[in-house]
């Protein structure tokens, strides 16, 4: 078993998380990437996606969060979500609906670059409804 | 002089009067506790991300490709005022004080020959700057309907001013918002968002690595910023609005008590007074027998 580290999640309103775990799942800009212990000090964006925590007492968490970034340091990981909810919590029918949103922005969308920016949104929305229902 | 039936009716609504400010003040009391605790449950979050920004800004000074949010537009020739008041009055000089600095930095901007732009948040600020300011104020915002102030209202609000931005409306965006010092003190500030200000940056205790490169971070973590900044400013404001009206209250609570006392001598003297007339017209009557 690997070492533990110091994990916060924080959103803007309140610290959701603060505790030991020994691997963090984090979905960065350029894909997932995994911390553990020990981990070089690092910074990345975060896409919306799913976070998950195994903690150093052998409970895991997932939750979904979008806007931010994640910072490895040689203190632990600090991962500052504009928004952020345990997967638990999140409704199906609120993201169904987000995705509904994120198609017309697609069809909506006046030039390439918006576009292209707004299908990616989508799938990365698309990414965490899949999984939602796996979970 | 009034007599003693006005006096018992004075009495009585002022009674009714400092019933309410009591209730006010209490109310007042509970809220400030929870706007407090959520501006302190908000601070981790802002902290970080001003300690992550100013690092990654001071890599970018003087550097000509930084972004135009940290650099600004090179101009400052049309300033945007973002005055956040609160929606509700009676808490003392709390809106007033907020509006008399907007309005001061407004007036000094204008001498100086820039355009200012308004946008008010909360419909106190808009009612005292729309007299003699009216013309300057774009839009008000109103957060009526918003019981806890969440991250979501900040975020339309910060969606606002990087819309205007990007359509180049403006060259210096400032934030107006009461600091709340203590429930006696709440300052009024003025902090600038764009171009964005940070504090000297602190030494970093490691080398980081960058996914994607700093640009892009920072070019993704300036925008969200102005939001974090703003809803800072915003938790800031209630806690102060309810830190203004709890002190508002209890000044009028004790005033409303001393008159209560006041009046209450007034209809005791006249009361007396008349008994002993009464008794004067009785004797004497007696007497003439």
């Amino acid at each position: 078993m690997a070492g533990a580290f110091q994990f916060e999640l924080v959103s803007p309103e309140r610290l959701l998380l603060s505790e030991e775990a020994t691997m963090v799942v984090v979905p960065g800009a350029e894909g997932e990437f995994g911390i553990m212990a020990g981990h070089a000090p690092m910074m990345s964006t975060l896409r919306p996606g799913v976070l998950r925590v195994s903690g150093a007492a052998g409970d895991d968490q997932a939750y979904y969060v979008r806007g931010g970034f994640a910072e490895a340091g040689p203190k632990g990981l600090t991962v500052l979500a504009e928004h952020a909810i345990a997967l638990n919590d999140l409704n199906a029918d609120d993201l169904a609906r987000q995705i509904k949103e994120a198609e017309e922005d697609v069809t909506d969308a006046d030039d390439d670059a918006t576009r292209e920016k707004a299908a990616v949104h989508l799938a990365q929305l698309r990414d965490v409804q899949a999984a939602l229902a796996a979970a | 002089m009034p007599s003693l039936k006005d006096l018992r009716n004075r009495i009585a609504s002022v009674k009714a009067t400092q019933k309410i400010t009591k209730a006010m003040q209490m109310v007042a009391a509970a809220k400030l506790r929870r706007a407090q605790e959520a501006a302190e449950a908000a601070r981790p979050y802002a902290e970080r991300m001003e300690a992550v920004l100013a690092n990654l800004a001071s890599a970018f000074e003087g550097r000509d490709d930084a972004p135009q949010l940290l650099a600004g537009t090179g101009k400052d020739d049309v300033h945007l005022l973002l005055v956040a008041t609160a929606e509700r009055g009676l808490c003392g000089g709390f809106n007033s004080s907020i509006a008399k600095l907007a309005r001061e930095r407004a007036k000094s901007l204008i001498a100086q020959g820039k355009t200012v732009k308004i946008v008010c948040v909360g419909k106190k600020g808009f009612d005292s700057l729309k007299r003699d300011m009216g013309a300057h104020i774009v839009k008000t915002i109103e957060l009526r309907h918003v019981k806890r102030v969440a991250f979501e209202n900040a975020d339309e609000i910060g969606d606002l001013v990087r819309q205007m931005f990007e359509e180049g409306e403006f060259d210096v965006c400032t934030l107006f918002y009461a600091r709340f010092q203590s429930v006696i003190s709440q300052v009024p500030t003025a902090q600038q968002l764009i171009p964005a200000i940070f504090g000297e940056a602190a030494e970093l205790d490691a080398v980081y690595e960058y996914e994607p490169d700093e640009a892009e971070i920072l070019e993704d973590l300036l925008p969200r910023n102005i939001s974090v900044q703003i809803f800072r400013g915003l938790l800031e404001n209630a806690a102060s609005e309810q830190g203004a009206r709890m002190s508002a209250m209890d000044n009028a609570t004790r005033n409303a008590g001393d008159m209560i006392n006041k009046l209450t001598l007034n209809y005791n003297r006249q009361r007396q007074a008349q008994i002993t007339k009464e008794l004067i017209e009785i004797i004497s009557g007696a007497e003439a027998l």
